[in-house]
Formats: structure tokens, sequence, C-alpha cells
């Protein structure tokens, strides 16, 4: 199967930074895969590589077999940037009507109605953008990066301006994409978001990958904790296949069970040990 | 190729909606409305002259006057160039405006294209409107009409056109602000070449005449205006075309058959350059 998303030993200098450092990774069709890493990590140099909005210094990045940047690789793209803006004067139909155009979409009105909808703006249709907040600004950046279908998805920072609902709305519609085997990237900061939605995860830092893996393969193992009549009692070196053993145990001691948890390291204690001391 | 229109309509609309276009429409009208005033005021104290002079004052007044339009012409057409092309490139991407459109199937070379011609759309009616317009409250206020009238217009557009070319190439590689000052400051360097060559004229010094003459032509914008101040008059003869030739804000000075072949190659390599920089730059 071509990947929806390829890229392979991508290095970017910036005379003499080096921004990225041989980053390989995959999206998969359907497949949602988190980009995670401290600011100047080099996440947004990716993502503009495989948009063809920059030139790597070597290696290479394909969109659906199609090399970055090339037409047919631009057209099976959606792209939404960490810092956009729409010119104010548009209102939210018309930037759609506009990259419809551009797209070569033929989705017309249906098409735009929809988007809108999907992201949350059904109301704001002939709302201008210099009158919209910052986070309906960003909800009309991910319906603008939809237009026409895209098989590939980029999205950097998607959330970033959104409330609690918004990001909520964005959750649902990113599973919504994978279920229409759209391939996803998405370059979040929030890991708690990365967590709950993506199947992958890579984690970048100094402009090099760190850890990559799905949530659940990134965590480890902290231990058992049982809620008794007498307390809280920790197994600090039980796994979670040893929780049958652990309550048959208790239960014969004549212990009353309330409650069980496998203790796992969080998203956010991989990646802080991925990172090391990069907070930049 | 197919979202050159798209592009080009996406500026016209952006020229249009925004502010500096009404302050231009308001400059042009207050601009147009004082010329009147000042050259019905011109030509009637003229006529009042009871002889003495060596000239024909009608013409020396109506050649002076529109020669003076034409560089406010000139000038505003500069800055409306100026306005719909310092940030193109380089001062949207900072906005985040041009990053949506550049990953779009439409090709760089599309994009900038599409932005020069709205540009273009913009500013030559606007040149030629207002060339238009000073032409005939010059004929209104004192029954004067230039000896050439459209081919002076087209070359005041067409040296707009290049000044739009010009700020689309500083606007890769400069900040609006920066690319903004940079286009007035070689605006006004064709403004005192032009200056140098009426004084090097008037002292009979080649060497000042040479330099007005290369940085004219360097800058063809200015040689261009030259050439048409030049046809405006150009059958006028004697004293009064010496005075006429002496007036404000440059001298008039034929261009040749050479400049209409120059200034196309001049604007044709500044686009090849701007499209070849921008094909390479990172966003």
């Amino acid at each position: 199967m071509v990947p929806a998303l390829l890229v392979e030993d991508a290095t970017k200098r910036y005379g003499r930074v080096l921004a990225l450092d041989g980053v390989s990774l995959e999206v998969q069709p359907g497949e949602l895969v988190g980009l995670l890493g401290p600011n100047g990590a080099g996440k947004s140099t990716l993502v503009k590589i495989a948009c063809g909005l920059i030139r790597a210094s070597r290696g290479r990045a394909e969109i659906c077999g199609a090399p970055a940047g090339s037409p047919p690789a631009r057209a099976a793209l959606g792209y939404l940037a960490e810092l956009f803006r729409f010119p104010g004067w548009y209102s939210a139909d018309e930037v759609l009507r506009l990259h419809q155009r551009l797209a070569g979409s033929q989705g017309g009105e249906g098409e735009r109605g929809h988007l809108l909808e999907l992201v949350g703006l059904a109301n704001a249709r002939g709302v201008r953008v210099d009158a919209m907040s910052k986070g309906m600004q960003q909800r009309l950046g991910i319906a603008q990066a939809l237009v026409g279908s895209p098989p590939v998805l980029l999205l950097d920072e998607p959330t970033s301006a959104l409330d609690p609902a918004g990001r909520q709305t964005v959750r649902a519609l990113l599973e919504e994409l994978r279920d229409r085997e759209i391939g996803v990237l998405l370059n979040s900061h929030l890991l708690s978001e990365v967590e709950l939605v993506c199947d992958r995860v890579v984690i970048l830092s100094r402009g090099r990958v760190v850890a990559e893996g799905s949530p659940e393969d990134l965590s480890q193992a902290r231990g058992v904790e049982i809620e008794t009549d007498e307390g809280m009692r920790l197994f600090p070196e039980a796994l979670r296949d040893q929780v049958p053993g652990l309550v048959e145990q208790l239960v014969r001691e004549g212990r009353q069970i309330y409650g069980v948890r496998v203790l796992t390291t969080s998203l956010e204690e991989e990646y802080l040990e991925a990172v090391g001391g990069d907070t930049a | 190729m197919r979202a050159v229109p798209i592009i080009a309509g996406y500026a016209l609309q952006e020229a249009l909606r925004r502010r500096i276009f009404h302050v231009v429409l308001l400059l042009t009208a207050a601009f147009l409305g004082l010329y009147w005033l000042g050259a019905d005021t011109a030509f009637e104290e003229v006529a009042q002259f009871e002889g003495g002079l060596p000239v024909e004052e009608q013409e020396l007044t109506g050649g002076t006057l529109f020669g003076l339009s034409m560089f406010g012409t000139l000038f505003l057409g500069a800055v409306l160039a100026a306005f719909l092309t310092l940030g193109v490139v380089r001062g949207d991407a900072e906005r985040g405006l041009l990053q949506p459109l550049v990953v779009r199937p439409v090709g760089r070379s599309a994009l900038l294209l599409g932005r020069f011609l709205g540009a273009a759309a913009v500013c030559v009616p606007y040149v030629l409107a207002v060339y238009s317009a000073c032409a005939l409250i010059t004929w209104t206020a004192g029954d004067w009409w230039p000896d050439q009238f459209l081919r002076p217009g087209v070359q005041l557009a067409a040296g707009v056109l290049v000044i739009a070319a010009l700020g689309l190439l500083g606007s890769v590689f400069l900040s609006a602000t920066a690319n903004g000052i940079a286009i007035f400051m070689v605006f006004g360097a064709g403004l005192v070449a032009g200056l140098l060559g009426q004084i090097g004229e008037a002292l009979n010094a080649e060497t000042l005449q040479t330099v007005a003459h290369r940085t004219s032509w360097a800058l063809p914008f200015e040689a261009l205006y030259q050439d048409a101040l030049y046809r405006i008059t150009s059958e006028s003869r004697g004293f009064t075309g010496l005075a006429i030739q002496l007036g404000p804000f440059g001298g008039s000075q034929a261009g040749g058959t050479n400049l209409p072949v120059w200034a196309i190659a001049y604007f044709a390599v500044v686009l090849a350059a701007t499209l070849a920089a921008f094909s390479r730059k990172d966003l």
C-alpha cells in the first residue's frame, strides 16, 4: 500500500543551524500520527517539507507516492499551518469558495455547507473573518484544509486557539477522518489530546526522532493498585497479567476488593523522558 | 496556469476592498480638484498678460501644468503599485496569508503572475483615468490639448507597471515595510535622475547629463515618464519649447525608438528574476 505520507532521511539546514537531522516517518491511509516535541525540535519544519513549502537539504518526502511540492502531491494534501490568516474582508463562505477553486473541487455550495457544519461554523457562513474569534478562525482553517476531500491532512497545532468544547469537536472530526481512510499527521503540544486520538506518536527532539510508537507501546508498567477494605494496596512490580492472581490472593486473605487499577506511565512522562532537558 | 485568473481575481478583490484603495481614491479626488482650481487660475492669469514675453503663453501654461499633472499621476500610480505589491511574498508569508494558497495545486509562478495581473488591473485603469481626467481639465480650463495624447498615457501606465514589477521582486526578499521604503527610494532615485538631467542641460554639464540618462534607463519608469513629457509638447518649438523642457519635476527627454523595447525587456527580466527567486524560496 502506498503510504499517505512518506518522509525519508529528511534533513534541513539553515546556515549553521541543523533544524532537522535525518528524520524518517510514515503515515498510512486511515492512520492518525501525532508529532510531538519541544519548541524548535523541527516539527513545523518537517510538516513544511511535506507540504513543499520548504526544500529539504537532504532526503525526500512523498504524498501518496508523489514528490512533496509537486502538483499531484499538492492536490492530495490538506494543510493547516501553525501560523495562518485569511483575508479579513472575506466571509467564511468566500474563503472556502476560493480554496475550492484553487483545489479544483467540484463540491460547490453543498461541500462548503457540510464543512462549516463539521467544524461547528454552520451559522457563521456569512461572517467576515475579521469579525471572527481566534477559535472560529482556527475552525475555518480546519474546514479549509478539508476542501476537496484530500487523502492526506497535515495539521500544525490545529487546536491551539480552541476552547475545550472546540477541541472535542476537532477530536470527533479526527476520528471521523480516520474512518474515511484519511492519513493525518497532527503536530500538537497538547499531549493529552494526542494520547486520546492518535494511533501512533513520533517524538522529535533537536531535529531527530527520539521515540516512536503507539501511546500504549510508549507507556511503561508501574505496578498495580488495589483498593481494599483496609485501604489502598500497591504492588509496584506487578504487571497487568498478574491482576487476577493478586485479587484471588487478597480475597483468600479475607479482604474486600473495591477497585483495581493497572498503573502505567503517562505519555507526558514518556515525552519528558524522551526529550530529556530539551525544553527550548 | 489555470489558477492565474483565480489569483488575479483574489488580488483585485483584495485591492478594491482594502482601506488603502479608498485612501488613494480620496487623494485622487483631492488632487483632481486642486488641479482644476490651479489650472483655471493659471490660465486666467496668463490671459491677462499683455505680451512682452517671447513665448506662446497658453502653450507654455498648458504644457507645464499638464506635465505637472503627469508627475502627480505617476506618483499616485506608484503609491498604488507599491501598496499592492510590497507584501505579496515575504509580507504575506510572515502574516500567514500566503501558505494556505501556496500549498494548493496552483504553482508558485501562477500565484505570482496572478498577483501581478491583479495589481495591473487596478493600476493601469487608474493611471489612464487620472491622466485622461487631467487632460480634460486642462482642455476645459485653458483650451489646451497635448500634441500626443494616447502614447504618453500608455507610457505612464507602463512606468507604473515597471514599479509594480520591482515591488514584486522586492517582496520576495524584503519584509513589507522594508520593501515599501525601498520602492519609494528607487522611485525617488528616478526623480532625482530627471532633475539632474535638467540641471545638466541648463548648465550644459555633460557628465551630469550622462549620469541622469543612464540612471533613467536603469530605472525605465523614469525614462518612460521623460519620453511621455516630451511627447505632450513634441510640436512646441523655439523659446516656448525650451521653457517647457526646463519645467518642474524632470525635463522631457525623447526616449527614441529603443525605449519601448528596452522597457519590455527590462520588465521581462525583472519578472523572470522574481519567479526564479520565489520558486526557490523557503516559506
